[in-house]
């Protein structure tokens, strides 16, 4: 899953000229970028404030979908849905230790998602009332995000690229495992697929918003670019999206809620209606209907963990202190 | 926020086709049994290895990329370390 990570980015910079250019002359050249490489305060910034919010998406991505798991419509569905918000759990981690390699610490970060500091994907705040909204999150919005992700698996900063390619191989199956509940409801019964009409309705929309405002809105994308960090713009991504989504659709038999989409014989893509930016600015801004709940529930299991915390340090300290007593005989590793 | 640090462990897990333990990443754990653990649960979800080491991070001395040209490029010069350097007449075939 992703973020609209570059909004809020700042990409200012104030090294000297010589700098820069050696430090772009690099990145012109595909050379990766490592931790422990000089690079401007911005790239790292932006970096920071990017990595940082794709993680954070991938933990509370795995609230909405959390929500089917105890209601999952069969023990297969169940292992899959399992697997899959697991996985989640697994890329906001590389994703964590991606951003730490920048300097900035796991207890910062947390810290920044549940004060507000740092956004993450709005998509993850709307609710998820039936189980066809499992079927519609896999395959739009894990649809979406993989066409964000591909790209970042390039990226310049070689720990995000090494994560993301990791991530791609993983999230794969989570469309398939999406399309096939769609797919499996518009071939029941006429209430089933209009389960999964309904649902479309209502993911469709903000499944186009998550590439990120137009390119002409877009304040930080240029700096993104030249820094390689970001190699396609929003709409770029967003009409790759969609032109591969609406034969998926049609095999479907459902209906995007969209009006004026059709297909442009001359642009050899789909012409689309327009996107309601007030409703995107106003979820990122908070305004979503669960955004209370997410930070909540992210607050409750900090909260309720902060026990567990501390317990397994005052062991680790216990053990330590046992064995410092005890000398230790060095083998070699297997 | 008040926290203690937990420690971070970089992770290096074998993989079953016979080369030698890779780094793949790196977890938050109290101590070396959690760091096991969380290794195996973060980084190995599909059949990925069949060993799993973890390494305090703090424990690892690493080069410093201003070193970078007197450690490593002495050795693009002396391509007499390559078999490429030295002819072998082709009646000799494969050497």
């Amino acid at each position: 899953m992703y973020s609209q990570g570059l909004i809020g980015a700042d990409g200012t910079t104030d090294e000297d000229e010589a700098f820069l250019q050696h430090f772009q002359s690099r990145i012109d050249a595909e050379q990766k970028i490592e931790p422990n490489d000089a690079m401007p305060e911005g790239y790292r910034r932006t970096l920071i404030r990017q990595i940082s919010q794709h993680a954070h998406s991938e933990i509370v991505g795995m609230l909405p979908e959390g929500n089917w798991i105890s209601r999952a419509p069969t023990l297969r569905r169940k292992a899959a849905l399992l697997a899959k918000v697991q996985d989640e759990g697994g890329h906001g981690l590389y994703l964590y230790a991606a951003a730490e390699t920048l300097g900035i610490s796991r207890e910062e970060m947390t810290e920044q998602l549940l004060t507000g500091a740092a956004k993450y994907s709005s998509i993850f705040n709307y609710p998820t009332p039936t189980w066809a909204d499992i079927g519609a999150i896999g395959w739009l919005v894990d649809g979406a995000a993989i066409m964000n992700q591909i790209p970042l698996c390039r990226c310049s900063f070689g720990p995000y690229a090494r994560a993301m390619i990791r991530i791609c191989k993983e999230e794969s199956f989570h469309q398939r495992q999406g399309y096939e509940i769609m797919l499996t409801l518009c071939s029941g019964t006429p209430e089933q697929k209009q389960l999964a009409q309904d649902s479309l309705d209502r993911w469709w929309w903000p499944s186009l918003m998550m590439f990120g405002p137009h390119d002409s809105d877009s304040t930080h994308s240029d700096q993104s670019m030249a820094w390689k960090i970001k190699r396609f713009s929003n709409d770029e991504l967003r009409q790759k999206f969609i032109d591969a989504t609406v034969p998926q659709a049609e095999f479907l038999g459902i209906k995007m809620p969209d009006p004026d989409l059709e297909w442009s014989e001359k642009r050899g893509s789909y012409d689309h209606g327009p996107i309601d930016w007030d409703e995107f600015w106003r979820v990122v801004k908070g305004g979503g209907k669960c955004s209370k709940d997410r930070i909540s529930d992210r607050q409750a299991a900090w909260d309720n963990g902060a026990w567990v915390r501390e317990a397994a340090l005052a062991y680790a300290d216990k053990v330590r202190a046992r064995q410092a007593t005890a000398a230790p005989t060095p083998v070699a590793a297997e | 926020m008040t926290e203690a640090r937990t420690p971070l462990w970089e992770v290096f897990i074998r993989p079953r086709n016979g080369l030698s333990h890779k780094h793949v990443g790196s977890v938050h754990a109290a101590d070396a049994t959690m760091a096991l653990q969380a290794a195996r649960d973060v980084y190995t979800r599909r059949g990925e290895g069949l060993s799993v080491w973890v390494v305090p991070s703090a424990e690892i001395t690493a080069s410093d990329p201003a070193d970078k040209d007197a450690l490593f490029e002495p050795t693009a010069s002396k391509i007499y370390r390559h078999p490429t350097f030295y002819e072998v007449p082709d009646e000799v075939e494969n050497m």
